[in-house]
């Protein structure tokens, strides 16, 4: 078995570094080297605000985006406009759209999509209170923004059920072509998706 | 070790940042699973959605190692399946029924009827009934078989309008009618073969009825598998309401 060449302090930071997304264990040694030859330009402020994170970051209670308070920096933006809800997957997909300053609608966050066959049900999402919430916040369009995969669809659909009763116009996000994209590579699902959601110019 | 077939998709799982383990419906290898490198990649994942049809290679060392797939896509047919509710609780039943089979022992006819029936999900007017006959080919090949050959009382092939649903046999309508509250409607499809297309809400209520009957009690009751139990009950009423918005 190979020696220890650090100590157990930095060992543990090594192994640690090598659960984050991206990092293996030679790239983990190598963030470790580097923060430890920064310990004061940048290992310092890192764990500083680590741990400001750690204490400070809470689940909005409204929308479930992450922040540090509740409700989150959006729900209590006044700007935004309320009539318009955007359901999103996951927080990640909520900052994508923000990047893409596509609306100024506001979201709820499901937490992940449904999938039966790996037993994710309704009661693991954050699906309660979202007909409370459109009842109540005045919302006139959900739209849906979930991932055009087999399991984001089906969530989709069981959200249509779900907010049928309701009267909201339930939208969901086109699948087509994307930027760039070119139809020699695009899969036949992708194509015949766009074909039908055609729109006049 | 390696071999060619073609697959159908029945599971994705994550391995790792990049890779995924494909749980495939394969011709002649049957339920096979493999790592399918790069898998998570924005150009893999459209052709990993379940019910999408495969060219598959397979590689292993041995023959017991899970292997790695080579994958080439053949119908991906998802995109077109996840505008229907129904075509989408059909997927994910399939893959539930295919799941229940063991690994790496070939079941052809199955496959063939499986692939057959994803391409047709999204049609209310054939879907059922495939469903119907395929959830009766998984009985049958998981050793719990309905006999409805003839009738359990006298032997006759004609006029089979019920089955036991303690036996699975089929039975007459004359010898069964004084039983007809605790019998299962025979459907008319599957006693004597009704054009694809012809069939009657009745008969398919009836179909989904009887398999679901034997399904739940010989398959998932004892498997623990309960919680699959909603995605069946989805599909089919998501087949009634595909039915009533054709009228």
């Amino acid at each position: 078995m190979a020696e220890r060449v650090a100590g157990p302090e930095i060992e543990r930071l090594i192994q640690l570094l090598a659960r984050l997304p991206g990092l293996g264990p030679r790239s983990a040694r190598r963030a470790a080297l580097h923060l430890i030859r920064k310990r004061e330009e940048l290992l310092g402020p890192l764990a500083d605000a680590l741990a400001v994170a750690r204490a400070k970051i809470v689940i909005c209670s409204t929308c479930g985006n992450i922040d540090t308070s509740d409700p989150c920096n959006l729900c209590r933006d006044s700007r935004r406009d309320g009539s318009t809800l955007v359901v999103v997957e996951t927080v990640a997909d909520l900052w994508a759209l923000e990047r893409a300053g596509a609306t100024r609608g506001r979201y709820h966050i499901l937490g992940g999509v449904l999938s039966p066959l790996d037993g994710v049900g309704p009661k693991d999402l954050n699906l309660a209170h979202l007909p409370t919430r459109v009842r109540d916040d005045g919302v006139r369009e959900v739209i849906l923004a979930v991932n055009a995969t087999v399991d984001g669809q089906t969530t989709a659909h069981y959200i249509v059920d779900l907010l049928s009763g309701l009267d909201v116009k339930v939208t969901r996000l086109a699948h087509g072509v994307p930027v760039g994209g070119e139809l020699d590579y695009l899969d036949e699902g992708t194509l015949s998706a766009a074909l039908r959601q055609r729109t006049a110019v | 070790m390696d071999w060619n077939d073609r697959g159908l998709v029945i599971g994705v799982r994550r391995l790792g940042e990049t890779s995924v383990i494909l749980e495939a419906m394969t011709e002649r290898h049957g339920r096979h699973l493999g790592v399918v490198r790069g898998g998570r990649s924005r150009a893999m994942q459209p052709t990993l959605q379940l019910g999408n049809s495969l060219e598959l290679i397979w590689r292993a060392r041995l023959e017991e190692h899970i292997g790695v797939f080579a994958v080439e896509a053949d119908d991906l047919r998802a995109g077109r399946l996840m505008a229907s509710q129904m075509a989408l609780q059909g997927l994910h039943w399939l893959s539930a029924l295919l799941r229940l089979l063991p690994e790496r022992d070939p079941h052809a006819r199955l496959y063939a009827m499986a692939d057959a029936l994803a391409a047709h999900l999204d049609n209310p007017n054939v879907a059922p009934e495939l469903m119907v006959r395929f959830e009766m080919a998984v009985l049958a090949d998981l050793g719990f078989g309905l006999d409805i050959a003839s009738c359990a009382v006298s032997g006759s092939c004609d006029e089979l309008a019920y089955v036991s649903p303690k036996s699975g046999r089929a039975v007459g309508r004359a010898a069964g009618a004084p039983w007809a509250d605790r019998l299962l409607p025979l459907p008319a499809f599957l006693s004597n073969g009704v054009d694809a297309g012809a069939v009657s809400d009745a008969d398919v209520e009836a179909g989904l009825r009887l398999t679901w009957h034997f399904l739940r009690r010989d398959l998932f009751g004892p498997r623990g598998l309960e919680s699959l139990v909603a995605v069946r009950e989805i599909f089919a009423r998501e087949v009634r309401r595909a039915l009533e918005n054709q009228r």
